[in-house]
């Protein structure tokens, strides 16, 4: 039987019955729920528990537990993902598997507790220094942060790569029904992981690492790249088939923009939607089903500037070429009113494209 | 007749650090201890960032190399992973006592079973000798050239405030400034890792080390320097021994 479950409290359960060991955080909001549910349920399952000082602490101590193959977890919100960086940028040099997530909230600097889509060109771009990628998953119900959270230890240690669940604070705070699944556990032993055994040494010297082989250094990542994008995108197409017209979106506003789609066409319009749910690899074959008819690709996105639009145009490029227009609904979620105005003004020829 | 000492099976290489330096002392004292101890296959050192790095072309164990300043921190995750294995932070007093002052601090507060190993030289000495917090009043830096610090701030004894304020297992000051005091310097370290084997927290041994290369000194006078004024500051001894329960 379904049980209705907080979003916060569903991502930290579903990661308990990945197997996750350890996970450590910080308060806060939106996200503070998953630390203060693992507080004491981790206890109850004799994993290790941490409130960490800081998310500096934190993800410097997921840095260490990670190096040793333990499946761990931290959670934060855009300022705090914003000091996780360096660190992840570590997690990544050392090509350690972790799961991050992060429940949004708009702006920059402290932002506001107003639920957005704030942080994408960060997460998949990487905040930290050097040439790096971490996988990025944006939910958009319960039920898919609980599948996609409890599928996430087992990405990252496939490719040896951080896995970031990108949720929004109305997502982490919305309770729905879901289905948990059963409890399982990760590897005992990898053969990358610290164990404390002498000539296993991992020190950073360059001749060790073969990302730093001189010679071919970006073939290394790059190759690494190349294999999870061929093999990891995920997305969602709904009424793509005829569609003129193609609503771009992620996270909560998807759900929104699937309505409006439904709307829509009740009324004759052909619109359809495609809704990545890897942000990072960004799913560039969902375009490739994109129709001869349609005219133009409608990203409607939560933030003010637009972020998702980026990957779209570069995807659109390399695909089915059209004009990429925007509305990015800032501090609020979409609603259809506003979808459905925008679409009216792109089929209108008012909207300028962004790209 | 003089006899060989017989290098430790940790170090697998010449080491690289500067002549006179206290770290290749230092190396050579944890290798001894971890080899005494049968540590060899259980040994994590997760090291800083700083001359501590050069540890890495002559150190045969796992390390890893952590953020500046954040060793006291995986160390905790690397003992969350392995609680069986000894892990160690190995860094300076710029990375344990200022940039990771919160780590070390919070590592401390939390008595995690972990032990840590700083070299203080008084100065960020791998990026070319700028001031630390432990810099001393009328000291020449990079960063204080008229000597002493600009702000004006006494020097920090984070162990003292460690031993004094914490609930911790065992704190200590020693010097690399004379064969004596490295001597009594590979107890303290000792003392450190049984600890931490024996489960009873968090221990921390800072050891004072001539800087021959940022204080414009020869290595005699370095050490000189450690022994007579450095140390005056920063007295040598134990500072906190808390003994397993029913132990006098």
């Amino acid at each position: 039987m379904k049980k209705m479950l907080k979003g916060n409290e569903a991502a930290a359960e579903a990661a308990l019955r990945a197997g996750m060991q350890f996970y450590t955080g910080y308060p806060i909001t939106p996200q503070t729920e998953v630390m203060e549910y693992l507080s004491w349920r981790m206890p109850e399952l004799g994993r290790s528990f941490v409130q960490a000082s800081s998310e500096v602490e934190a993800i410097n101590m997921i840095f260490g537990a990670a190096a040793t193959g333990t499946r761990c977890l931290t959670s934060s919100c855009g300022p705090g993902m914003s000091l996780k960086q360096e660190g992840i940028s570590y997690i990544c040099f050392n090509e350690l598997p972790c799961v991050l997530l992060n429940v949004q909230r708009w702006g920059c600097g402290l932002g506001s507790m107003s639920s957005a889509q704030t942080d994408y060109l960060r997460e998949t771009r990487g905040g930290g220094n050097g040439d790096y990628r971490v996988i990025v998953l944006a939910p958009n119900s319960v039920q898919e942060t609980v599948d996609l959270m409890y599928g996430a230890f087992d990405l990252a240690e496939k490719y040896r790569i951080p896995v970031l669940l990108l949720s929004e604070g109305s997502l982490g705070q919305m309770v729905e029904p879901c289905d948990l699944p059963p409890f399982k556990e990760g590897p005992k032993e990898f053969d990358w992981a610290y164990t404390g055994k002498y000539r296993h040494c991992r020190a950073i010297d360059f001749d060790l690492m073969p990302m730093y082989d001189v010679v071919n250094s970006s073939a290394y990542m790059r190759e690494k790249h190349a294999r999870i994008t061929a093999a990891e995108q995920r997305w969602e197409s709904y009424e793509l088939e005829d569609a003129e017209y193609v609503l771009c979106a992620f996270g909560l506003t998807s759900r929104v923009v699937k309505e409006t789609v439904k709307l829509l066409r009740a009324k004759g319009e052909r619109v359809g939607m495609i809704r990545p749910i890897s942000l990072w690899p960004f799913p560039v074959d969902a375009f490739r089903q994109v129709p001869e008819c349609a005219k133009g690709y409608i990203c409607i996105e939560g933030n003010d500037c637009g972020q998702m639009i980026e990957d779209v145009a570069l995807a659109a490029k390399v695909t089915r070429n059209l004009p990429v227009y925007l509305r990015a609904t800032g501090q609020f979620t979409a609603t259809t009113k506003q979808i459905m105005e925008t679409c009216e003004q792109v089929r209108a020829g008012k909207a300028k494209e962004v790209f | 007749m003089a006899v060989a000492r017989k290098r430790p099976t940790m170090i697998e290489l010449q080491p690289t650090f500067c002549p006179g330096c206290g770290h290749g002392n230092a190396s050579r004292l944890l290798a001894e201890v971890i080899e005494e101890k049968g540590l060899l296959d259980n040994f994590i050192m997760a090291m800083g960032v700083g001359c501590c790095a050069s540890m890495r072309r002559h150190w045969g164990g796992e390390i890893l190399q952590c953020a500046h300043g954040r060793p006291a921190a995986a160390a905790r995750g690397l003992k969350i992973g392995r609680p069986d294995a000894c892990v160690v932070t190995y860094h300076g007093d710029g990375d344990a006592y200022v940039i990771g002052l919160q780590e070390t601090l919070n590592a401390a507060y939390t008595n995690a079973n972990i032990s840590m190993i700083v070299i203080n030289n008084t100065n960020f000495a791998m990026t070319g000798g700028q001031m630390s917090w432990t810099t001393l009043p009328g000291q020449k830096t990079t960063t204080s050239t008229r000597g002493g610090r600009q702000d004006g701030h006494l020097p920090l004894r984070i162990p003292e405030i460690i031993a004094r304020d914490f609930d911790v297992a065992f704190v200590a000051r020693g010097s690399l400034a004379s064969a004596a005091e490295i001597n009594k310097s590979k107890r303290l370290i000792q003392t450190a890792v049984e600890c931490q084997l024996e489960g009873r927290g968090f221990s921390l041994v800072e050891l004072l080390s001539p800087c021959p290369t940022n204080w414009g000194m020869s290595t005699r006078q370095a050490c000189e320097h450690v022994t007579q004024v450095v140390s005056q500051y920063y007295p040598i001894g134990i500072l906190k021994d808390v003994k397993k329960e029913g132990e006098q």
